[in-house]
C-alpha cells in the first residue's frame, strides 16, 4: 500500500504544487501573450498583431545586440568547454589524492563567489588592462563569460567521464594506442554527448548574463539582455516582450536539445 | 604433458609491488620469480587479493614493479608503456569499445600498429572466423551476448598475435555451461595460434582443466609451481593442498627415508609409504595429505590403517563422501565413486575401518 504513503497524499501537496506552477509560469505566459498585443501597452489586450515582432525585427539596435550575444555566447562556450574537459580529464584520470576536494571547489568557484563580486573585481581588473594595452574589443566580455561559463561545461562532461569505464583506456594502450591516440579514438568519442551537454549549457548561461556583462561591457558592446534592461528603463512597449518571446524559445529549444543528449548516453 | 621447448617466453625476477606508503605500505607481490616457457598454458592461481592479478599487470605494464626486472625473451620491459609492449590482454569485463564494431575492435590493435588496411582487413576476417564471429562482424559490442563478447576480446588481443597473452580472469562473468565450453575453446585457440598463454584465476578446477603449468599465490608469494599433476598430487605446502580440492591433513612421524620415499607412522600405528617435496629431507613430526579419494571405508573388521566412526554421509550422485571421525578424535573424508549396484551398505554411526590407497600419502613442507 504505498500509495498511502506516497507524497502526493499529503494536506495541501496540491495547492502548494498549483501556487509554485502558477507563480512560476503565469508572468511567463502574460509576458508571452503581450508580445502579441496590437496596442502599446504591455497592461491592456487590444487586439493580436505582429507589429511588435516586426519592429524588433527592424530595430537595429536590437538585431546588434543579439549578434553581439551570439558571438559572445559562442565564443565563451567553446573556450569553456575546452577549459572545462582539460579540467574534467585531469581531476578524473588520477587516483584520489589530497587537495582534490579543494581543486573541485575552485574549478567551481564562479558557482559560489556572488556574481556581483565577480563583477565588480573583473570591471577594475579589465580597466586596468584596458588603460595599459588600449585594447577595448569584444575580448574582455569573452573572457568573463568563459571565466563563469567554466563549472556549468565541467560538470556533465566530469559525470561523462566518472561514468565512463577506465578499462577501455586501458585496453586501448594494450593494443598498441599512444596516450594521445587513446585519447582521440577512446576517450573522446565517449565522452562527445557530455562535451555537448556542457557546450550548450554554457552557451545558455552565457546567452542571458546581465550583471557581469553590465559592468565588463565597453560603450556600444550591448548584449541583448543589457540592451532590454536599457530600454525598460526609458519606455515599456510590447517590443521587450517579442524579443523576450524569441529569446524564449531559443533557449528552450537549446535545453531540450540537451536533454534529448543526455538522455541518447544511457 | 605436452614436449614444451625450454626456452622462456617471461622471466620475472625478484618483483616486489608495494602499494602505499609508510604505515600505509602493503606488499602486494613479496620479491616474486618465476619463468613462464614459449608456448605454454600458464596459470597463476591463488584467492583473490594473492598477488595473481598484480603480477599480469606488471607484465601487461598497466603497473611498474617497486623492485626487481621482468624479461620478454630477454628484454626488460618492466619500465615500458603498454603500448610499447608486444603482449596483449583479455580483460575481466572484455572492455570492448562500446562505439565501434566487432571488426573495428578487432582491427584496433592493428590499425594502432600502422598495419596497411589489406592486412588489417585480411587478419579481422581470419580472427573473425577463428573465434567462430564471422557473422556478427558488422555488429556493435553492445549487440551481443556476454559469450560472444567475451569472443571478440579474445580475437581483438589476438589479432596482433602478441609473444604473449595475459588472460585476466576472462571466464568469470560467463555461466557454468559456457564456461566448460570456453575452457575447451580457449584450449583449442591457444594450440592453434601457438601463442604463450597466461592465465589468472582463483577457480582451481579451472586451472586443473586448461593449463600445462600452475602457479599457487598466497599473500604476495609464489608457493608452488607445477604441473596441474604435481599441484594436485603433490603439494609441497599445506595452504596449497588446502586451496587446490578436498584433501586430509594428518599428523606423523617420520621413521625412514629411503630415495624419494619416506615411511611415516600414523597416530593409529600404521606405517605408510609417502612422497614429499623435492629438496626438502622429512624427519621428526610431519604433517601429511591424503585425497578423499584416495581412502575407502572398509568393514571393521577388515585390517585397515585407520579405524573410526562414520559422522556422516553425503550422495552427491558421481560419488559418496563418508565423514568419518578417527580414533583420535580427528575427522577424515572418503570420497567413493557410485556404481548403480545401490547404496553403499554403511550407516550412519557405524564403526569402519579407512584404507589408504598404498603410495598416495604425500608430506607437506614445515
Amino acid at each position: 500500500m504505498a500509495r498511502n504513503f506516497s507524497i502526493q497524499r499529503q494536506t495541501g501537496f496540491t495547492t502548494i504544487a498549483v501556487i509554485c506552477f502558477v507563480a512560476l509560469y503565469a508572468p511567463i505566459v502574460i509576458l508571452v501573450v503581450y508580445a502579441f498585443n496590437s496596442g502599446s501597452s504591455i497592461a491592456n489586450w487590444e487586439g493580436f498583431s505582429l507589429r511588435w515582432f516586426a519592429q524588433a525585427w527592424n530595430n537595429n539596435q536590437v538585431i546588434e545586440a543579439s549578434w553581439r550575444s551570439l558571438r559572445i555566447a559562442s565564443a565563451a562556450a567553446v573556450l569553456a568547454t575546452i577549459a572545462a574537459t582539460m579540467a574534467a580529464l585531469a581531476t578524473t584520470r588520477t587516483a584520489p589524492y589530497r587537495g582534490l576536494t579543494f581543486k573541485y571547489a575552485f574549478i567551481n568557484q564562479p558557482l559560489m563567489v556572488p556574481e556581483i563580486v565577480t563583477a565588480v573585481a573583473l570591471l577594475i581588473f579589465f580597466s586596468r588592462i584596458k588603460v595599459a594595452t588600449g585594447y577595448s574589443g569584444l575580448g574582455y566580455l569573452i573572457l568573463a563569460h568563459t571565466a563563469f561559463c567554466i563549472p556549468f561545461a565541467y560538470l556533465p562532461i566530469r559525470a561523462r567521464l566518472e561514468g565512463m569505464d577506465l578499462t577501455l583506456e586501458r585496453a586501448a594502450a594494450d593494443l598498441y594506442a599512444t596516450p594521445w591516440q587513446t585519447f582521440r579514438r577512446i576517450t573522446l568519442p565517449l565522452l562527445w554527448p557530455g562535451i555537448l551537454a556542457g557546450l550548450m549549457l554554457a552557451f545558455v548561461i552565457s546567452l542571458d548574463d546581465v550583471v557581469i556583462t553590465n559592468f565588463v561591457k565597453s560603450g556600444g558592446q550591448d548584449t541583448l539582455p543589457t540592451y532590454m534592461l536599457g530600454q525598460l528603463r526609458r519606455a515599456i512597449t510590447p517590443e521587450m516582450n517579442a524579443i523576450s518571446t524569441v529569446f524564449l524559445l531559443l533557449s528552450v529549444g537549446i535545453v531540450t536539445l540537451f536533454f534529448f543528449i543526455s538522455r541518447k548516453q544511457d | 604433458m605436452p614436449d614444451l621447448p625450454d626456452k622462456n617466453a617471461i622471466e620475472v625476477h625478484g618483483v616486489r609491488k608495494v602499494f602505499g606508503t609508510g604505515e600505509t605500505q602493503v606488499a602486494a607481490l613479496d620479491t616474486v620469480s618465476v619463468s613462464i616457457r614459449e608456448n605454454e598454458f600458464f596459470t597463476l592461481l591463488g584467492p583473490s587479493g594473492c598477488g595473481k592479478t598484480t603480477l599480469l599487470r606488471l607484465i601487461a605494464g598497466f603497473d611498474f614493479p617497486t623492485e626487481g626486472e621482468i624479461l620478454l625473451y630477454g628484454d626488460d620491459i618492466a619500465p615500458l608503456p603498454p603500448f610499447k609492449r608486444p603482449v596483449n590482454t583479455v580483460f575481466q569485463s572484455y572492455a570492448l569499445f562500446p562505439h565501434m564494431t566487432v571488426a573495428q575492435n578487432i582491427g584496433f590493435g592493428l590499425e594502432m600498429l600502422g598495419k596497411p588496411k589489406a592486412e588489417i582487413d585480411a587478419r579481422v576476417t581470419a580472427m573473425l572466423k577463428l573465434v567462430k564471429m564471422e557473422q556478427l562482424a558488422r555488429r556493435r559490442t553492445s549487440q551481443i551476448s556476454g559469450g560472444q563478447q567475451q569472443r571478440v576480446a579474445l580475437a581483438r588481443a589476438l589479432a596482433p598475435q602478441p609473444k604473449v597473452l595475459l588472460l585476466d580472469e576472462p571466464l568469470s562473468a560467463l555461466d557454468y555451461k559456457l564456461r566448460k565450453e570456453m575452457q575447451i575453446e580457449l584450449k583449442r585457440l591457444q594450440h592453434e595460434t601457438g601463442i604463450t598463454f597466461i592465465f589468472v584465476t582463483h577457480d582451481q578446477e579451472e586451472a586443473l582443466a586448461m593449463s600445462d603449468r600452475i602457479a599457487v599465490m598466497s599473500t604476495g608469494k609464489i608457493l608452488q609451481v607445477g604441473s596441474p599433476w604435481d599441484i594436485y598430487d603433490r603439494p609441497a605446502e599445506r595452504f596449497v593442498a588446502d586451496f587446490i580440492g578436498e584433501t586430509n591433513f594428518m599428523d606423523a612421524e617420520v621413521i625412514s627415508v629411503a630415495g624419494d620415499r619416506a615411511t611415516v607412522k600414523l597416530l593409529s600405528g600404521t606405517d605408510i609409504s609417502a612422497t614429499f617435496p623435492a629438496g626438502t629431507t622429512p624427519d621428526g613430526k610431519v604433517t601429511i595429505v591424503v585425497r578423499p579419494e584416495h581412502a575407502r571405508v572398509v568393514a571393521a573388521s577388515t585390517k585397515s590403517a585407520l579405524s573410526g566412526v562414520i559422522e556422516n554421509i553425503v550422495y552427491l550422485g558421481t560419488d559418496t563422501h563418508f565423514h568419518v571421525k578417527l580414533a583420535d578424535g580427528s575427522p577424515f573424508i572418503v570420497r567413493q565413486q557410485n556404481s548403480r549396484s545401490g547404496p553403499c551398505g554403511f550407516d550412519k554411526g557405524e564403526s569402519v575401518g579407512v584404507d589408504i590407497a598404498s603410495d598416495v600419502a604425500q608430506i607437506l613442507k614445515d
